[in-house]
């Protein structure tokens, strides 16, 4: 009886162990299944995740190679409008002339040969939409094939005569027409030059001096008004602003940074220019200063939000060691807490001048647009953004203008990497030295 | 229930794409198409017009693409915009819709009130500095401009300045409402805007033509009798194939009815 007792229960004993055993078996490979299927998810999401972020940054480098290469065909574009011919009778000694001298001469600037090197005699400007007001429509047929002929007949007819006629009616027959060489544009006259007349004919004036110096004018003059009260702001809110305050201050900041940039450009017109007008006694309100005022406003919010962001993420172990090493609330402040968050404000400056260089709207609309290099904070500016804007929707595509425009986007790209690398820089040695 | 919904709606869209009609171009023509098109719409229920601008030179460039019927330009087509549409072989038609005087415009306390073509493309090419050397106080000049993009800059250039460049620099505005806007608030301020843009907020310039003989005020009936020099004609450009397509729209701007909107909106009429 007992021994019959022992085995059943040692039997039963052995049962629940295989059992479990087998329990254990199928868990194991259950989790395996589980653990191989999860690795899968893990490695899709993972490839998901690379190949997104291959896509951007591909979608970022064809952008730039895009820019660049538009850009840079303008140094592949004649000087004179293209299509177009500059001539005058062979018997004039000129045989080439520059940008600046063709514009001159069809603004009447220079009259006279004899200042180009030539004969003391008046020059005479004949642009091509003058020959139907000489000569009746009829005369040039039907589709215009005796065209040529008569612009060959007013050029040997003059001999101080410049024209400025399509090459398609160029006659091509008559000896006493030469045509002036007038090249490519040239590097130099874009980054030196100092008129910007897009749309000037018969030869455009792409000056881009004005333009980049005007943008680096308004954006420096608007970090240097932004900085120091946005840097303010963030200390109070941050270390000094209670709870209550704080709570009603930063979302009305944030809404600052929601308003859209041509109601900031509107204010500005309406409100500010006037107002800069009447106080400082200045001929005209859209100046520098207008556009720095309103993109110090418009840079502040996110100047505050991220250097407000950085210094509350201070360790409390930082902050408290100072208070116990005997440091005032304020040496704490500006001793630890500014130095610790140095990337972090760094990293807001950034940002707030990277939104001055590139805004658009409210600039264009409270700056003048005055395309001259600035000498003082109260005269009208033009930035690129502005011209970009302004121009590129009239631009003929593919033209120099269109091209010029292109090249300008290279250029504000330029300046804010530069800005970005330089502030990367500057914050990781600061990083270094101070924690 | 859903299908009938979206095939009424598929159908309702066919039916209209079919008589739809694009104006694309000049800004300064929009208000007058966009009122056409509206009373067009009511008048012929079926027909959708669609209106948008861009500035002239866009215009041209949707006739070429074929992306629009009717360009509306705000000046004469260029030669070589021609050429181009002939390469593509289209022949386009001209036809003048109405007349906009441009308006020579200062600040309301500025006391000078005449001045000529001469002196005009002195101020705008920047050789005449100070409204002293016009009759007026010893004050700076500011000139205001439209930007490079809007045909308004380009009949000015073409009429006032004699196709000579502005002067360097010069004050250059997004759009009319920012240039009355600019001169009201400036004292030394001179700009020029369409005749149907003029307020009490900014005086007109009487100017003269004929070397400071006549000074004429620029209003509509002004421009009517052709005495007022600066005025441009508003044109309608399209492609002789579609002719069929955009005639009526064109016949109703023509209409008594459509140039009475041409007046109303500050614009002279064709007849």
């Amino acid at each position: 009886m007992t021994a019959r007792k022992v085995e059943f229960i040692f039997n039963a004993r052995r049962k629940t162990k295989r059992e479990n055993n087998m329990k254990d078996k199928k868990n194991f490979q259950l989790s395996i299944l589980n653990f191989q299927c999860r690795k899968i998810i893990e490695r899709m999401a993972k490839v998901m995740l690379t190949f997104s972020g291959s896509i951007t940054s591909l979608a970022i480098l064809l952008i730039i190679i895009f820019l660049f290469k538009e850009g840079l065909g303008l140094f592949h574009s004649p000087s004179v409008e293209k299509g177009y011919v500059l001539c005058v009778q062979t018997s004039n000694p000129i045989e080439t002339l520059t940008p600046e001298q063709i514009k001159k001469i069809f603004d009447e600037e220079i009259t006279s040969w004899n200042k180009l090197g030539g004969r003391n005699e008046a020059i005479k400007v004949f642009r091509f939409d003058d020959i139907f007001s000489m000569y009746p429509e009829e005369e040039f047929g039907q589709e215009y094939e005796l065209l040529p002929d008569k612009l060959g007949e007013v050029i040997s007819q003059n001999p101080n005569i410049i024209a400025y006629i399509p090459e398609q009616y160029l006659p091509k027959e008559n000896a006493s027409v030469k045509i002036l060489v007038s090249g490519n544009i040239r590097m130099t006259d874009f980054f030196k030059g100092k008129e910007w007349l897009p749309t000037a004919t018969p030869s455009p004036l792409f000056g881009v001096l004005p333009l980049i110096t005007g943008t680096l004018w308004v954006s420096f003059f608007a970090i240097l008004i932004a900085l120091p009260l946005g840097l303010g702001v963030a200390i109070y809110l941050s270390e000094l602003a209670g709870t209550r305050m704080r709570k009603l201050l930063k979302p009305t900041i944030e809404l600052l940074a929601g308003i859209p940039s041509v109601v900031y450009g509107f204010f500005g017109l309406v409100v500010l220019v006037p107002l800069i007008q009447k106080t400082l006694h200045l001929p005209v309100g859209e100046t520098a200063f207008a556009g720095s005022l309103i993109l110090a406003i418009m840079a502040l919010p996110t100047i505050i939000t991220i250097a407000e962001d950085a210094m509350r993420g201070t360790p409390k172990a930082m902050r408290e060691s100072s208070l116990a090493l005997g440091a005032t609330h304020w040496q704490t402040v500006y001793r630890v807490i500014v130095p610790y968050a140095s990337s972090g404000i760094m990293a807001a400056v950034v940002l707030g001048i990277g939104r001055a260089i590139g805004e658009t709207m409210a600039v264009l609309m409270v700056t003048g647009n005055a395309a001259v290099i600035p000498h003082s904070l109260f005269q009208p500016v033009r930035t690129i953004p502005a011209t970009i804007a302004a121009e590129l929707g009239e631009a003929p595509a593919g033209g120099a203008h269109y091209q010029s425009l292109f090249l300008l986007g290279c250029i504000l790209f330029v300046i804010t990497m530069l800005i970005s690398v330089s502030a990367e820089f500057i914050s990781k040695r600061q990083h270094n030295k101070g924690v | 229930m859903k299908k009938t919904i979206l095939t009424t709606v598929i159908l309702i869209a066919a039916l209209f794409s079919v008589q739809a009609q694009r104006i694309k171009g000049s800004d300064t023509m929009l208000p007058l198409s966009q009122k056409a098109a509206e009373e067009y719409m009511k008048i012929n229920p079926s027909y959708t017009v669609t209106v948008t601008g861009g500035g002239s030179g866009v215009g041209i460039a949707a006739l070429l693409e074929g992306t629009t019927e009717l360009a509306q330009l705000s000046r004469k087509i260029k030669f070589d915009e021609k050429n181009k549409l002939k390469g593509k072989g289209k022949t386009v038609k001209e036809v003048i819709a109405a007349y906009d005087a441009l308006a020579i415009i200062v600040h309301p306390s500025n006391k000078v009130t005449n001045l000529s073509r001469e002196q005009l493309e002195g101020i705008f090419t920047g050789k005449i500095k100070n409204w002293k050397e016009v009759g007026g106080v010893d004050m700076p000049i500011v000139s205001y401009s439209r930007e490079t993009s809007s045909g308004t800059y380009e009949f000015f250039k073409e009429s006032v300045l004699k196709k000579k460049n502005y002067m360097n620099g010069i004050m250059s505005m997004p759009a009319t409402g920012a240039i009355i806007q600019s001169i009201s608030q400036t004292k030394g301020a001179i700009g020029y805007v369409g005749l149907a843009y003029l307020n009490k907020d900014v005086k007109a310039i009487h100017v003269s033509y004929d070397g400071g003989k006549t000074y004429v005020e620029p209003t509509v009936a002004n421009a009517k009798n052709e005495t007022y020099p600066i005025v441009r004609p508003l044109y309608y450009y399209y492609d002789t194939t579609t002719e069929s397509k955009v005639k009526p729209f064109i016949d109703f701007v023509l209409s008594d009815k459509g140039q009475e909107i041409v007046s109303e909106i500050g614009f002279v009429s064709v007849n």
